[in-house]
């Protein structure tokens, strides 16, 4: 019958509008600032650099190798070599980020920097309200910014953050192991060349690597 | 004859001069709107609703906007290069002359014969009606077969196009 | 009591017009309403606004704005100061006079149209015999406010919502007038008072409106359909279809003269209610007699804002229409189901009183109803449509 589409459509919105203050199941709205969805573990929006420890100067895992400089696509990441070397979390001195610098005004959010790291320093946050009211300098994130605790990458990918654990702890293994088949190689050197005054210094290197198992329980407290 | 007459009465003389003198079509379509709205308020002036109402709805509601839809559709609406006036205007001005002398005769003649009258008597919408169905009736419905005569032509012709282009 | 209350809005002009010298009192009788109806009906707008987003929203299983204020009510404040303080941009090439002129026209005239409706006993700005043309005409010229928005903003999108608009309007126009027609045929005067009060009686309690009467339901249906697209509202929206035309010949209008364009269309939208309220649902009359006591305003707003929410509801639901399916369910349903519908008062006015009045009338208008769906509307007549290219 002529009409009677419209008055199947009127009912179909009159039954809408009312379901809407009946069942909850109707009205999807989330209201944003007050409530929000958790957010899906691989959900990613910019880089942040992870660091062990609970100082985040001493214990970035970044030691400035910028191969992630180098592989940006937008060229976003700015990184200084320090000139000098310090302990890092485990003790072992290591060159340090000078500066480091994501633009994320500029980051495409492509993840290659985390895929190309080799020291699985640099991972991929979830934070996104970094709305600021200086588009240049508030969207210019620092060292100090970037810093984000081994802790924090856990809580935001659990999964990952275990996975990338277990590999450090199996790398770190095999370099203990590593290091003590070195030291214990330069100490049977040494013993050999007891005799002679000259390769003692030499094994100054070994025993700084041979301290390494010392400084190791700091970093696995997770 | 008091300053609303005036008043009015140069509002429609102005908007016919500037429907007659303006370059842009659009422009002249909207001042004779604003003449059209201006004899309106004379009507009304006068206390013949009917027609000032009448006025409004036939001439701005359809004639004005007709006219505007016409210059829409047709072409643009700048001015065109060769002058606003055609090369006959001198013998449009001696008819337009003719004409106004005419009316103006017209007016004149009948005016004295006003004066004596008494004042206008109160015509109702209601009694329009009654006139225009009673006494009036053949010429009203010989115009509105008029005007169907002009509705069916008018289709015939948008139809015969059509089948051209097919 | 009860009469005060219903008058009371006559009483306080009154009384507020006496405190005045004797020269100055009808000129400030005049202001005093004019003044009541600017303020009240923009007031209404805001809440209308409101009420429509919220509305839309529920129906859309949203929860509609409610960020400003409790629950959102402080939104049209917010809507309003930001339109008043946004930039008024005005395009280079447009037509600056024109451009300036058409959202005041459109407003000054949809503020007219307010001056002949009654909204209660004794409440009308004028009481004029020919009130009802006075309404067309003042409507008809709406019309040019569009074109003038639309032709002056030198926009292509501003132009064809224009000439979408003009051509909408001036083809539902005549469906309009007819069915407002059938009313004038049956109570004799073009007077919105008086139709308004040929419709305040009752018989066993029910009242005389004529929408309950087989012409008037059927008047009433293509009125509402005429004055849907009048308003260019939802489905009829082909003017300013915002996936189509950005928001049509109001494109190009920004800040103040926005707001006033949109003002403009709410106040069509109100004013034209309060016609089809005076026409076929009794005006400011109460629906049943045992009901007289409540002021008679209160009706007149009641049934306006029931009205406005079954356009929200229209809205909510339908999508818009295809100019050539607008232009053939204009000329080729409405109009002679109108013309059809002029004969059947004129049936219902010379049967005379009786049951077979009733038969008769409801018959002719339910058989060109059903022969309308058998034939003039299949859906092999609104199907697709064939394109013509201009040369």
């Amino acid at each position: 019958m002529l009409g009677e589409g419209i008055l199947k459509g009127l009912a179909e919105t009159a039954r809408n509008a009312v379901g809407s203050f009946v069942s909850k199941d109707r009205l999807t709205t989330v209201e944003y600032p007050e409530e929000r969805l958790p957010l899906p573990e691989a959900s990613r929006n910019f880089p942040f650099l992870v660091y062990d420890g609970t100082d985040w100067e001493k214990g970035l895992r970044c030691v400035a190798c910028q191969i992630c400089e180098k592989e940006c696509p937008p060229k976003c990441i700015y990184i200084d070599k320090s000139k000098d070397k310090k302990p890092d979390a485990f003790g072992r001195p290591q060159i340090y980020p000078a500066k480091f610098d994501i633009d994320i005004s500029v980051c495409m959010s492509c993840q290659i920097c985390v895929e190309v790291c080799p020291f699985e320093a640099i991972k991929m946050d979830t934070q996104y309200e970094l709305s600021t009211d200086d588009r240049f300098g508030g969207l210019l994130l620092d060292r100090k910014e970037l810093a984000k605790s081994n802790e924090y990458y856990h809580q935001i990918h659990p999964t990952e953050a275990s996975e990338v654990d277990a590999k450090l702890a199996a790398e770190k293994v095999k370099a203990d192991a590593k290091a003590k088949a070195a030291a214990g190689a330069a100490a049977a050197k040494a013993a050999a060349a007891a005799a002679a005054p000259k390769p003692a210094e030499a094994a100054a290197k070994p025993v700084v690597l041979a301290d390494a198992p010392a400084a190791k329980p700091q970093g696995e407290g997770d | 004859m008091n300053l609303v007459f005036y008043v009015l009465a140069g509002l429609t003389v102005l908007g016919g001069l500037a429907a007659v003198l303006l370059k842009n079509t659009v422009h002249c379509a909207l001042a004779l709107t604003v003449a059209f709205a201006g004899l309106a308020l004379l009507f009304l002036e006068l206390d013949a609703q009917f027609a000032g109402f009448a006025q409004i709805l036939v001439y701005i509601g359809a004639v004005a906007i007709l006219v505007v839809f016409a210059i829409l559709l047709t072409r643009g609406s700048e001015t065109p290069e060769d002058g606003v006036f055609s090369h006959t205007w001198l013998a449009g001005l001696a008819v337009a002359a003719a004409v106004f002398a005419v009316l103006g005769w017209a007016v004149i003649q009948s005016a004295p014969a006003l004066t004596h009258e008494s004042a206008a008597p109160v015509v109702t919408v209601n009694q329009i009606g009654n006139a225009l169905l009673g006494r009036y009736v053949l010429p009203l419905e010989i115009v509105a077969l008029l005007l169907t005569a002009a509705l069916v032509g008018a289709v015939i012709v948008a139809m015969h196009e059509k089948e051209e282009t097919k | 009591m009860v009469s005060t209350l219903d008058q009371i809005f006559v009483l306080l002009k009154h009384w507020l017009v006496g405190l005045l010298p004797s020269v100055l009192q009808p000129a400030a009788g005049v202001l005093l309403s004019v003044v009541a109806i600017v303020c009240v009906f923009p007031a209404l707008f805001a809440l209308t606004v409101l009420l429509e987003r919220k509305g839309l929203g529920r129906m859309q299983n949203r929860l509609g704005p409610n960020r400003v204020g409790p629950f959102g009510i402080l939104q049209p404040i917010a809507d309003a100061i930001k339109s008043l303080t946004k930039e008024d941009i005005v395009p280079l090439r447009a037509d600056a006079l024109i451009h300036f002129l058409a959202p005041l026209v459109l407003v000054v005239a949809v503020f007219l149209e307010f001056a002949v409706v009654p909204m209660g006993r004794n409440m009308v700005l004028v009481d004029m015999d020919a009130s009802l043309l006075f309404f067309f005409s003042i409507g008809a010229s709406t019309e040019l406010s569009v074109f003038m928005a639309g032709w002056s903003s030198r926009n292509k999108y501003s132009l064809m919502g224009a000439m979408r608009a003009v051509a909408q309007m001036i083809s539902y126009e005549v469906p309009l007038l007819m069915s407002s027609v059938a009313v004038v045929m049956i109570t004799g005067s073009l007077s919105l008072v008086k139709i308004v009060e040929a419709q305040n009686q009752y018989t066993y309690g029910l009242p005389h409106w004529n929408i309950f009467t087989p012409w008037g339901c059927a008047g009433f249906v293509m009125f509402a359909i005429a004055a849907t697209a009048e308003t260019n509202r939802s489905p009829f929206d082909l003017p300013e279809g915002e996936s189509e035309l950005v928001a049509g010949y109001f494109t190009e209008y920004s800040g103040f003269k926005f707001a006033l364009f949109f003002l403009g269309e709410y106040l069509g939208m109100f004013s034209i209610s309060g016609l089809g309220t005076a026409l076929f649902l009794g005006g400011w009359s109460a629906p049943f007699s045992f009901l007289w006591w409540v002021p008679s305003w209160i009706w007149f707003f009641g049934k306006v804002m029931l009205s406005i929410c079954v356009l929200i509801w229209v809205r909510g639901t339908l999508p818009r229409l295809r100019q050539d399916q607008l232009m053939n369910f204009a000329w080729k349903f409405v109009l002679p189901m109108t013309l059809l519908n002029l004969v059947d008062v004129a049936l219902w006015r010379f049967l005379g009183e009786g049951w077979l009045r009733w038969v008769v009338c409801s018959a002719v208008m339910l058989v060109a109803y059903v022969a309308a769906a058998l034939t003039g509307l299949r859906r092999d007549h609104i199907g697709p449509r064939s394109y013509r290219y201009a040369e």
